[in-house]
């Protein structure tokens, strides 16, 4: 058995990281899907889930089996190739694009095979993950043609002449940051922005990385947040589902599991657009602080000890017993979590990255709630403009100036 | 490894192909498609000859080659959306007249 | 049989696949899904040989860009199935059997020049990104400006071409 572990090891350690992967992903999107309700219902003084679970913890679950169990009408005169393919490529391609992302910095050997905190770790991982984008087009544009209905075509062809508009700006905007760390592996690309005791300075946001010469690529992060999220089709670019205009867009003709697929689709792009927002502009898993403050590795347990408790004691007065019961058995976790951080520094040095990394997607995704809850939704001919008039000029001059920027004071 | 004879013989057939959808199709879009594949099939042997004979330079070609593969589509299908407003069909059998 | 000698026959079977297909498909849009997977079968022969920013461009360019915009004009157009007009009962018996012919002769003709040329290895370092973009902007200036200027007159076109007549 240990030996065709070993020979095998090449074939099962990344089976069991896509995995891992895979199922923690989805958990997330569903809970991201219970955040949104609960953020946007705030923004608007209502309450958001309530009714299952305590605070509506169990919601999610609850629309699980609802998909699971919703009828799956096929309208007529679709096209059945296409109707089918559609919600398939579509979360496949998001679900792949998660694969080049590194979430930690550790390396480690399991069955003597070197793997790392990530699926794959490819040397153009950047370009990788913009294949993988530019091809999701495919599964709005084709969903929206296969359906047979004038809303979804409507939707289908917006959504393709959006995404081949904003990737020009998605690409380019990007480009600022691939001359900086002169390397297109998103793990070099971190690496690079880790310069000594400067701390946060060192991210590409600010721009004192190992070669950026103190050039800031702000105006990269803003084109590419901006881009990412008329990728994404998110609000205030969302179009293409625009539900005040096209009933629900390109996925008007599904139901059931193949609408689940898009929707979770939607939220694990939204994971990846975070992820890199993260990697390119803000150190990855880069901990803010210099490096000599080294009591900031604390900070992962001292946060969740007080959340543990305040979980802790809003349950215990929780109007049902489930909840009394649920809300507490989670804070009691997070306590002992956060005690076995402070007691064990082993593994506390060992989730620091990964910590950061989260910590840091976890604003993007709030960003991205946030937006929804704020920004009404552009109009078309606004959105061309945008795109065109703006958002690709402005990208383009960020590529000049920080090519201008690197000959000046660069280190290459 | 594999020869790099393959991957010739390999782009021979896709430009094969081209060539009958070409001459085929009546569809102008998809006369259009053929191209698109023929410039792949082109641009297949041009990576396997770099390849093989340890120059970058056919990559660069290859390069050059999309970037006019991209002009021509942009060009080109903007000719179709106006040739298909004009005489209201994509057969290239109807676009037999030099003015309407 | 190595590793490399099975990804290279799956992806070219389904490269020929998909061109096969792009004839046969009645739909502009099947068309298009057809070309799409013969692009992306390619793209994996790319990396295959080592080619990793051909592989990437390929795929973001023509994937990303190029097939967008043919399926964005059958979709605006709302293309319906092709009609078969006009086919020439010559083309039917001898198109077929020529075309092949053709193939088949410069097949034959690679097949038989062959032994010349050394089998691509898998060398990341010959083709990395620094290298292609070091051989751009030297040797092969002139070209790459005259690409962009290529891209400039396109846009003009596309430009002219959009511009409804006042």
């Amino acid at each position: 058995m240990n030996e065709f572990l070993t020979h095998y090891a090449f074939l099962i350690v990344p089976i069991i990281k896509i995995v891992i992967l895979v199922f923690l992903v989805l958990t997330v999107d569903a809970y991201l899907t219970w955040l949104e309700r609960k953020v946007i219902a705030h923004i608007q003084t209502r309450w958001g889930p309530y009714r299952v679970g305590p605070h509506g913890l169990l919601q999610p679950l609850a629309d699980g089996v609802k998909f699971i169990f919703k009828e799956d009408p096929m309208p007529a005169g679709v096209d059945k190739i296409a109707y089918f393919l559609a919600p398939f490529l579509t979360l496949m391609l998001a679900l792949t694009s998660l694969a080049v992302i590194p979430f930690g910095p550790q390396r480690f050997t399991v069955w003597g095979y070197e793997t790392h905190v990530g699926i794959a770790d490819v040397n153009i991982s950047l370009l990788v993950l913009f294949a993988i984008t530019a091809l999701a087009v495919y599964g709005v544009a084709l969903a929206g043609w296969a359906s047979n209905n004038k809303y979804s075509l409507l939707g289908g062809l917006r959504s393709s002449a959006q995404m081949i508009s904003y990737e020009l700006a998605l690409t380019l905007s990007v480009v600022g940051v691939v001359l900086v760390a002169g390397d297109f592996s998103l793990r070099g690309i971190i690496e690079h922005q880790e310069n000594g005791n400067l701390g946060l300075l060192g991210w590409n946001l600010f721009g004192f990385s190992k070669n950026g010469g103190g050039f800031t690529q702000i105006i990269g992060f803003i084109c590419f947040f901006t881009a990412a999220i008329a990728e994404t089709n998110r609000v205030p670019f969302d179009l293409p589902e625009a539900e005040s205009e096209l009933v629900a867009g390109f996925h008007t003709e599904y139901a059931s599991m193949k609408f689940a697929m898009f929707f979770i689709a939607e939220y694990t792009s939204m994971i990846t657009v975070s992820c890199l927002c993260t990697i390119l502009f803000f150190g990855g898993w880069l901990s803010p602080f210099p490096l000599s403050w080294t009591f900031t590795q604390f900070l992962p347990s001292v946060l969740l000890i007080p959340f543990g408790l305040w979980i802790i004691y809003d349950g215990i007065r929780y109007e049902t017993i489930f909840g009394r019961v649920l809300l507490p058995g989670i804070g009691t976790a997070l306590l002992a979590l956060g005690g076995a951080l402070l007691a064990y520094p082993a593994i506390n040095g060992y989730i620091q990255g990964p910590f950061w990394f989260l910590a840091k997607v976890f604003v993007f995704l709030f960003v991205y709630i946030w937006m929804r809850g704020t920004l009404p939704r552009f109009r078309y001919d606004q959105l061309m403009t945008f795109g065109w008039k703006f958002l690709l000029p402005v990208s383009i001059a960020n590529v000049v100036l920080t090519s201008v920027a690197i000959l000046i004071w660069g280190k290459h | 490894m594999v020869p790099t004879n393959y991957y010739l013989i390999l782009s021979a057939i896709l430009f094969g192909l081209g060539i009958v959808a070409f001459v085929f199709k009546r569809n102008i879009i998809t006369l259009f498609m053929a191209i698109e594949l023929m410039l792949n099939a082109v641009n297949l042997a041009f990576v396997a000859f770099s390849q093989s004979l340890g120059k970058p330079d056919g990559e660069v070609f290859v390069l050059f080659v999309i970037v006019v593969a991209a002009a021509e589509a942009a060009v080109g299908l903007g000719i179709i959306i106006l040739t298909a407003r004009n005489r209201h069909s994509l057969n290239v059998e109807r676009v037999n007249l030099l003015k309407l | 049989m190595t590793a490399p000698l099975i990804i290279f026959f799956v992806l070219a079977a389904v490269a020929v696949f998909g061109a096969v297909s792009l004839i046969l498909q009645k739909h502009p849009i099947h068309s298009a899904l057809s070309l799409i997977v013969v692009m992306v079968a390619l793209a994996g022969l790319y990396l295959l040989m080592g080619a990793e920013f051909v592989a990437a461009v390929q795929i973001i360019v023509y994937g990303g860009a190029i097939m967008v915009l043919f399926v964005f004009v059958i979709m605006l157009l709302n293309a319906g199935e092709e009609e078969r007009t006009n086919l020439s009962r010559l083309a039917t018996y001898a198109g077929i059997p020529l075309a092949l012919a053709l193939a088949g002769f410069i097949a034959a003709a690679i097949a038989r020049s062959g032994g010349y040329l050394p089998a691509p290895a898998p060398n990341g370092a010959l083709t990395s990104t620094k290298t292609l973009s070091m051989l751009l902007f030297t040797e092969f200036v002139y070209p790459f400006e005259l690409t962009s200027f290529l891209i400039l007159v396109a846009i003009l076109g596309a430009i002219v071409l959009a511009q409804r007549e006042n």
